[in-house]
């Protein structure tokens, strides 16, 4: 048999495919807490997820959202951390918290058959959640021991002063934290932050997996009655103070043998006219694997292990950031490069080779993002967080298929002008 | 339960076919029976800087990701000290573009001078960014030195030092290809939106003239019980004193790692693990603090590890351990701590199952352990593990004699 091995076998493009997002079921509790349900999956497996609005973009001082989301679980009346900590690893579940910039969350994955027996415990927590001073204690000491570990790490120290460079030490996206911020935290703070945005706050609930008949019953049961939904969310205003200099250079540690490199530019959120468009842009510099910056940098030159390009999610203003760690000895020619692939976006546009592979490759992307419950309730999340539809979906996918060469190469020299890049190096 | 079917080709490759047809996507997974224990000792890091060549073009095709992006696919692959695994998932049309590419770089690689220069800097930029430019980040180096003296376990799978790898030849690679990228030491998982008459005649179309080369018959010294404990102190500049101890424990299919694994879940699995109430909320000695093993093949170390409060000694610490230690030994887990672990594993196990490049993956590994059935009867043998087999192995892997410890100081 005469096999030839030279030649691609034949594909289809991606570009052809009719893609589909899934819709989501959606109700309302009781007490008006909308319900997001994505019925999807083989396992026997689920997920909820409770969003609060009670991210750092509410507090008053420095990690109170962040202190009050961690310390849900460490304390009801009914309870001790022990005892909630044990009450859901009893069940082979897991519950998590997080706090971003504007909500706050809480995660329960379980199997489904457990999930009657979980629901009210969560309740508890966003009801009767006490924040005893000891472990308030533990918390604050733990968290700067791990800081003081953290500030060893050259990208950690590059990530916070990125940020703050773009919006401000006082904005919510651009400041962090110091060892003094957990010294200040005090207990009556936590608990009226908490009665605020969790116990009266405003509230959304999303589940995916195999939801079980009955979930929006028992949902409702426990958590329709809950005095929920009483405050409205504050308007709150922000400003942005960006920094004047634009390239710095820090020495945090002396002996390190790589330096983090970040550059960035502001860029502002998704329902700006260039923002999908500019994804596509981004994917060519450096947003995949085979992009520009990994082409050139990592596996043309050796420089790093990884460098990546992005913009940051962010519900408000946003960043188009560059991200990497390099040699010590080659920081300087790795921004040299990534200067030069920006000046070539600007100066040439995009052959259809490379446009239609990166074409192909972010349509294969949201295809294979679009196969499994988890995956498809985050995007929902992700767009009524911010205000989107399911158009938003199709737009983007239709602006994939037909974005030209020249309206990327426009979007380049908009977009991707050095001067208006911050440009950081952490040793 | 995970449906399967299973067929040989003429050249030894085993391939195993998973259908689901919910997905769009397809999974092409293919695991080469080498790993990080296979190398020379004087040439460690080698399985894994092999790893990064296998994407710097083969014999017939310059680069292995532009046709594969092209088709809408993505991949990855990793090294473990047991093997390396290669996966890619693409929409389940194009499917034929991975049976190209990877049945191409099975049948030999372009050997670049060009992407053995350039990897091997990448290779090293990787090994600085998580071992050298990161506090405590030599620690499992030495740690594996200290705890293995003859088993390949003893080094890293970045391998031991830069100059390894810095060192690597052309010469080597070439030789490292054909003894242990061969057909008959590979294993083929494809799953997804696929159908076994399919993938059957795809693999015999490319995979089916590769060469089938020899098998690998693996003979490695066996670790030989350890006699007396071992320790060792690091100063370094950290801004914490951290402590780290590990005991040997059986390897993958035996009776005593399912045990293994649920200890470490009582003692360090989660919020109401043993470890973390009594040391870290009631003692507070520990600021934070893991149990954990790596799930290797050969024998393993199960490892406790912890960052302690500042002011507390390295002795009040261990001996904070020791009695936890004891209490697992002395006295029954109850049924209730022993159900919570089973109910924990079975939870693990059904959301690992949720996506089709993790089931695809899992097949692979419990292929190579012997059987890809394995898989399924994987919840009954922790199901099966008792309070007094619990026992029983805490007894035999918390010997001291049995440990090594390292004190890892902040200089002062």
């Amino acid at each position: 048999m005469n096999l030839d091995r030279k030649t691609t076998p034949s594909i289809i493009d991606a570009v052809s495919f009719d893609l589909h997002l899934k819709k989501c079921d959606e109700y309302n509790l009781d007490n008006g807490i909308p319900v997001y349900s994505l019925n999807a999956g083989a396992q026997e497996v689920l997920l909820i997820e409770w969003v609060f609005y009670a991210g750092n973009w509410y507090e008053q001082k420095n990690i109170v959202a962040a202190t009050t989301n961690f310390m849900l679980k460490n304390g009801t009346s009914q309870k001790t951390a022990f005892g909630i900590n044990e009450y859901f690893e009893f069940y082979g579940a897991y519950l998590n918290r997080s706090c971003y910039n504007e909500t706050a969350t809480i995660t329960l994955h379980c199997l489904s058959k457990h999930v009657n027996e979980l629901l009210p415990v969560v309740a508890e927590i966003i009801a009767d959640s006490i924040f005893p001073e000891e472990e308030l204690n533990t918390y604050r000491k733990n968290q700067q021991q791990r800081l003081s570990v953290n500030l060893k790490k050259c990208d950690f120290i590059a990530n916070r002063l990125i940020d703050e460079y773009i919006y401000g030490i006082h904005h919510p996206y651009g400041k962090y934290t110091s060892t003094l911020d957990y010294d200040q935290l005090n207990r009556e703070e936590l608990v009226a932050f908490y009665q605020q945005f969790y116990q009266q706050g405003k509230c959304m609930i999303f589940t995916a997996g195999k939801v079980p008949s009955g979930l929006d019953k028992s949902l409702n049961e426990t958590f329709g009655h809950l005095p929920l939904q009483q405050r409205a969310i504050p308007t709150i205003q922000y400003h942005l103070h960006p920094a004047i200099e634009k390239k710095m250079h820090i020495i945090n540690d002396p002996n390190g043998v790589q330096g983090a490199i970040r550059m960035a530019r502001p860029f502002p959120n998704r329902h700006h006219p260039d923002y999908q468009k500019v994804q596509i842009l981004n994917n060519v510099y450096g947003g995949f694997f085979g992009s520009r910056l990994m082409s050139n940098i990592r596996e043309d030159k050796g420089y790093t292990y990884g460098i990546h390009s992005y913009i940051q999610n962010h519900i408000h203003e946003g960043a188009w950031m560059i991200s990497t760690e390099a040699g010590k000895d080659v920081c300087k020619a790795t921004i040299e490069e990534v200067y030069k692939e920006m000046d070539i976006l600007c100066n040439e546009p995009i052959e259809e080779e490379e446009l239609s592979l990166v074409k192909n490759y972010m349509i294969g992307s949201v295809l294979g993002d679009l196969d499994g419950p988890f995956q498809l309730i985050a995007r929902w999340k992700n767009y009524i967080l911010n205000g989107i539809d399911d158009q938003y979906f199709y737009k983007s996918v239709a602006l994939i298929k037909t974005t030209e060469s020249d309206e990327l190469q426009e979007l380049a020299k908009k977009y991707l002008n050095p001067n208006d890049f911050y440009e950081l190096t952490v040793i | 339960m995970i449906q399967y079917n299973r067929f040989i080709l003429d050249n030894g490759l085993t391939v195993l076919v998973h259908e689901d047809n919910a997905t769009p996507m397809a999974v092409v997974n293919v695991l080469y029976d080498v790993g990080a224990r296979d190398e020379n000792p004087t040439k460690t890091g080698f399985a894994h800087l092999f790893e990064h060549l296998m994407f710097g073009g083969s014999v017939n095709i310059p680069d292995y990701d532009e046709p594969l992006q092209r088709s809408g696919g993505d991949n990855n692959a990793y090294t473990t000290h047991d093997l390396t695994n290669y996966y890619c998932q693409l929409p389940a049309q194009n499917i034929e573009t991975a049976f190209w590419l990877e049945s191409d770089r099975m049948l030999s690689l372009a050997f670049s001078e060009k992407s053995l220069t350039v990897q091997k800097k990448v290779v090293c930029e990787e090994f600085k960014e998580h071992y050298l430019n990161k506090p405590y980040g030599d620690v499992w180096h030495k740690m594996r030195e200290l705890a293995y003296t003859v088993h390949p376990y003893r080094w890293m799978t970045i391998g031991k030092e830069l100059s390894h790898v810095e060192n690597a030849h052309i010469d080597d690679v070439k030789a490292f290809f054909f003894k242990h990228y061969r057909p008959v030491n590979a294993i083929l998982v494809v799953a997804g939106n696929v159908k076994t008459a399919q993938v059957k005649q795809l693999a015999e179309k490319w995979f089916g003239p590769i060469e089938m080369g020899e098998k690998y018959i693996r003979s490695l010294t066996k670790e030989p019980l350890q006699q007396e404990a071992r320790k060792l102190t690091i100063e370094a500049a950290v801004p914490l004193d951290a402590f780290i101890k590990t005991w040997h424990m059986d390897a993958r299919l035996e009776k005593g790692y399912y045990a293994a694994d649920l200890l470490t879940e009582i003692l360090g699995g989660g919020g109401s693990s043993r470890l973390y109430q009594s040391l870290v909320k009631e003692q507070k000695l520990f600021s934070n603090l893991d149990c954990h093993h790596f799930g290797s093949i050969d024998a393993g170390l199960v490892t406790i590890e912890g960052k302690l409060v500042k002011g507390v000694s390295m002795e009040d610490a261990e001996q904070g351990v020791a009695a936890i230690i004891n209490a697992i030994q002395e006295e029954h887990v109850t049924e209730n701590e022993l159900t919570k672990v089973k109910n924990k594993t079975e939870s693990i196990i059904a959301f690992e199952d949720m996506s089709v490049m993790s089931r695809a993956s899992s097949l692979a590994m419990y292929e190579l352990l012997g059987d890809a059935n394995l898989m399924n009867t994987e919840l009954d043998k922790y199901q099966q593990i008792t309070s007094q087999d619990l026992q029983f192995y805490s007894k035999q892997i918390f010997r001291e004699s049995n440990s090594n410890t390292i004190y890892y100081q902040a200089k002062k």
